[in-house]
């Protein structure tokens, strides 16, 4: 059987569970996040929640597991109505979730965490920890289900891809009836997604209901048994898994969207940044970037394909002075970076979205206000090094709100209760709001909707349009294939092929795998 | 379609440390001092023996050594140490070799001291004891709420209830045990507002301790006088705790008679080091109070009562501090007086954050800094040059280098002193 069992978690066992929220309101301050909503989760069914950043998803799932007090509304389980006051409650209930935002303690071992909360002890629950069973059923599961996570390293090593897969572990090792997952796919690469979604199969196949929350239409298309849409709070729509893709984006943001990046042909200018033959390490001292050359050059976006973990991170890393190049150079318009401090980087106008928002990109408890001009505080117009013009933030706050359509209650609210896709958007509006040479994003939609993707879209092509010479990597090959004029595939550390954006997919993707063909052009 | 598959990649040139690493940085360090050690300590002490003697007279079985050859010899040695780690070598040893050059640096400092005198090391190794003891019950308490992401300054305030409570019930009730059980219900009334009040109604932590330290000193100054004073031998005459001897092993010298032929309280301080630093690491409570202490949210998200583990950890460092307190009225002195604590938990603090937050480095930091205190009195003693106020200054000195990062990084557990709230 693929279901571990654990005794830890008592559950209701062989009864499949049927969940309804019936009026589930939440009010913060002014602002409702959820008004009134109706959702039943008939067993056995994947039941997919889609709708804009700040919609108020991940705060209804907050609720049914017990970390937020719903305002009005009810949550019923096999039609007794529940107060969850803890997740302890909810647990209890056999509900599981995997958070948006990671819950995982960064200075205990895969192993520590996943374990937390259902500790198998010798002895009573005095009694030594089992630390070897504890990593040999990380070990089992992970093997079981395809989610490759190493019980001994610590999580604040880790890559949030790693991070997901061990929050997605963790809570598959205890058996519930009910599992939330609220944006798992987020950081995940196209192969552990598919893994992903089978074993969501394979769950609901023994009666277990899921919840999934995605802005990736494609993946709610292949899994879901039924669609519930939300925009502001409320319930939009619900549509069945057929639904197009147009139709389902058009659903969620209230107007047609288009999924495809608009852009005329590029004009590219002076080289301005070029890195020949870098080398860079990774966190545990091993080769990451092993001899990469290439060239940006004014007023195109050139692309980085990849699985993620073949090096893109630390190339990135190394460029914004964050990691130590190792062998090579990087230079700016003909100026070396190397040695370069990553603020000296960023204020001669280089734009960089980190691919790691929650740790790199925000700071959670400052003000969205102040999170706009974070690498700009002391300077002109914001202020000088003994003063900050706090009007003109919180002027500078306004327009940035409005232009990138950030969801929140006001510029002065601490980043932290944004929702996900929204500190993103901050992050961005933030790096794209002043003069640059040249403009590097990570992963630059990563937890972002459909709507704001054609936003961000449109910003970056309107970036190089000016001149400014664009660095994409994602893991999205849709996204790099959409924006990049160019393409380099990244395998191992190395630039495999620079092909161009009208090369079959399907060569694009051997290349991923480091199958190299030999009519492409070499780089 | 052909099919190359990427070779490994190949190795360049290891990677460059920062020169000065921590090693380095205590290396240069070592060599200046083993360098003034040797010649200043050298060139000051007279050309006589230092008889360090086993017993705590000045007769018996003793080491001696020259006091100036002494003072050289151990300078040079710490010189040697501090090189070694400056040069990079024996890298495995970095940490020996760390304690060596302290440990002969204090040699040679003594060297110079003791020249023509003699220290007997059962009376500086009792001495180190007493005066750590209530340090270490101090900083265990402290180790079990931060860990848990509770701030407690108020040991100072525990220890002074647990000393009045101590020497009241204990008094009144003509047993050494009371007094030691109502020392730790006094240790515990104080945890428990200092939890009530931080973890329920989420007041800043370190503020309420401060308030609890004032409130401690007030309500216990405020009885002694009313109460105690009036009729001391009715209210402020407690049972002294008696020593237990354990045969043979308190005939081992030196060690001996300070540990086998001890008071309980010593060993239960010594007991619970060992039972919370493995409590901390190795079972179910402990992955769960650090869990707490680190991220209440994720702790929170797989079932565990965030608040109610504070607030049992709370209470249990009431107990622990108690203790604590027991010791000023039950062991060292017959009676209680007005703030008779005089700071010593505000020392248990700095211990606490010099030892990292952990059990073990706790007690390490408690004995250092009883061996401070200790060596200071043994200086004024023997009319040293020294000043002893310099010694005195030692435990404060220790915990700002601690916290300056110079020993490396001291890091509190990342939720310490912020409330657990919930919308
Ligand atoms: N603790 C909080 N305090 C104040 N406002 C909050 C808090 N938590 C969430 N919000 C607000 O509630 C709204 C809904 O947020 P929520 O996180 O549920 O959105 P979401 O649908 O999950 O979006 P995303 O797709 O970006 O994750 C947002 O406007 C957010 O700013
Ligand atoms: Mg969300």
């Amino acid at each position: 059987m693929l279901w571990i069992v654990h005794q830890a978690f008592p559950t209701s066992g062989e009864i499949p569970l049927k969940l309804e929220l019936r009026g589930i309101t939440k009010r913060f301050g002014d602002l409702v996040a959820n008004d009134h909503i109706d959702i039943t989760v008939e067993p056995g069914e994947v039941h997919a929640l889609l709708g804009e950043n700040g919609a108020g998803k991940s705060t209804l799932m907050n609720q049914l597991y017990g970390l937020l007090q719903p305002d009005e509304g009810q949550i019923v389980v096999n039609d007794e109505p529940q107060v969850f006051r803890s997740p302890r409650d909810a647990i209890a209930s056999g509900i599981g979730m995997v958070h948006q935002h990671f819950m995982l303690v960064p200075v205990f071992t895969v192993a520590e965490n996943i374990a937390l909360g259902a500790e198998e002890t010798r002895g009573g629950p005095l009694g030594w920890l089992d630390r070897r069973r504890a990593r040999r059923d990380v070990i089992e599961t992970s093997k079981k289900f395809g989610l490759p996570v190493d019980p001994d390293a610590l999580i604040e090593d880790l890559p949030v891809g790693a991070q997901q897969r061990v929050e997605i572990v963790k809570a598959l090792t205890r058996d519930v009836d009910l599992l939330i997952l609220d944006e798992p796919t987020a950081v995940l690469t196209p192969q552990e997604t598919d893994e992903l979604l089978a074993v969501m199969r394979s769950l609901t196949e023994m009666g277990k209901s899921i919840v999934f929350i995605t802005h990736k239409l494609k993946e709610v298309k292949k899994i879901a048994d039924r669609i519930t849409v939300v925009r502001r709070g409320k319930i939009v729509g619900t549509a069945s898994p057929d639904t197009s893709e147009d139709e389902l984006a058009a659903l969620m943001v209230g107007r047609a969207v288009s999924l495809e990046v608009a852009k005329g042909p590029a004009d590219p200018g002076r080289a301005v940044l070029q890195v020949s033959g870098l080398v860079v390490d990774d966190d545990r001292g091993i080769r990451a970037v092993d001899g990469v050359d290439l060239e940006v050059r004014a007023g195109e976006v050139l692309g980085i394909a990849g699985v993620q973990g073949n090096g893109q991170t630390e190339l990135v890393e190394a460029v914004m002075g964050l990691r130590e190049v190792r062998a090579g150079t990087v230079e700016l318009d003909g100026e070396g970076l190397a040695g370069m401090s990553t603020k000296k980087i960023l204020r001669s106008g280089v734009g960089y979205v980190p691919e790691d928002r929650s740790h790199d990109g925000v700071v959670k408890e400052f003000s969205v206000a102040e999170n706009l001009v974070l690498d700009m505080y002391d300077r002109e117009p914001f202020g000088n090094a003994f003063r900050l013009d706090v009007a003109k933030v919180a002027g500078n706050a306004k327009e940035r709100v409005e232009q990138f359509d950030i969801r929140t209650q006001s510029a002065a609210s601490a980043v932290g209760t944004l929702s996900g896709g929204n500190q993103q958007k901050v992050v961005i509006a933030r790096e794209m709001s002043r003069p640059l040479r040249l403009f590097i994003a990570s992963q630059p939609t990563r937890g972002v909707d459909v709507g704001s993707i054609e936003f961000i879209h449109g910003q970056i092509i309107h970036e190089r349009d000016q001149g400014t010479a664009v660095l994409v990597v994602s893991s999205e090959l849709d996204e790099v294939v959409g924006l990049a004029d160019r393409i380099a595939v990244m395998y191992r550390g190395r630039i495999l092929a620079v092909v161009s954006p009208d090369t079959p997919r399907e060569e694009i993707g051997l290349l991923m795998a480091g199958i190299t063909g030999g009519n492409e052009e070499k780089k | 379609m052909s099919t190359t598959t990427v070779e490994e990649p190949t190795e360049v040139a290891a990677a460059p440390e920062p020169f000065w690493t921590r090693q380095r940085r205590f290396g240069v360090a070592l060599v200046l001092l083993g360098g003034l050690a040797a010649v200043l300590f050298g060139s000051l002490a007279p050309s006589k023996d230092a008889r360090f003697t086993l017993t705590q007279d000045a007769d018996g079985a003793a080491i001696s050594i020259n006091g100036q050859l002494g003072a050289v010899l151990f300078g040079v040695l710490a010189v040697v140490a501090g090189g070694l780690l400056v040069a990079g070598l024996l890298k495995r040893w970095s940490n020996t070799l760390l304690v060596i050059g302290i440990v002969t640096f204090v040699l040679s400092f003594l060297c110079w001291q003791v020249a023509g005198q003699f220290m007997s090391l059962e009376d500086t190794l009792s001495g180190t004891m007493d005066l750590a003891l209530p340090l270490v019950l101090g900083a265990l308490a402290g180790v079990l709420g931060e860990r848990s992401g509770v701030v407690n300054v108020a040991i100072e305030g525990q220890f002074l209830m647990g000393a009045f409570a101590g020497a009241l019930i204990g008094t009144m009730a003509g047993s050494v045990w009371a007094g030691l059980i109502s020392a730790a219900i006094g240790g515990v009334i104080i945890a428990a507002i200092l939890a009530v009040l931080s973890i329920r109604y989420l007041v800043d932590q370190t503020v309420v301790g401060i308030v609890l330290n004032l409130f401690a000193l007030g309500i216990t100054g405020f009885l002694y006088e009313r109460l105690m004073q009036p009729d001391a031998v009715k209210y402020n005459a407690p049972p002294q705790m008696p020593t237990v001897k354990i045969p043979g092993l308190a005939d081992i010298p030196v060690v001996g008679p300070v540990f086998f032929d001890a008071t309980p309280l010593l060993w239960i301080a010594l007991i619970l080091v060992v039972v919370i630093h493995f409590g901390l690491n190795r079972t179910r409570w402990g992955l769960r109070t650090r869990a707490v202490g680190e991220h209440p949210t994720a702790a929170d998200t797989v079932g565990i009562r965030v608040r109610g583990l504070r607030y049992l950890n709370v209470l249990l460092g009431g107990v622990v501090a108690g203790l604590g307190g027991a010791y000023f009225t039950l062991v060292a002195t017959g009676s209680f007086t007005k703030n008779m604590t005089a700071g010593a938990g505000f020392i248990a603090l700095a211990a606490l954050i010099f030892g990292r937050y952990t059990p073990i480095g706790a007690f390490g930091a408690a004995l250092f800094f009883g061996f401070a205190q200790k060596l200071a009195f043994y200086l004024s003693a023997i009319n040293s040059p020294v000043p002893n106020q310099f010694l005195s200054m030692l435990p404060y000195l220790a915990t700002i280098i601690a916290v300056a990062g110079l020993v490396g990084r001291v890091r509190a557990p990342a939720a310490d002193g912020i409330p657990y709230v919930k919308s």
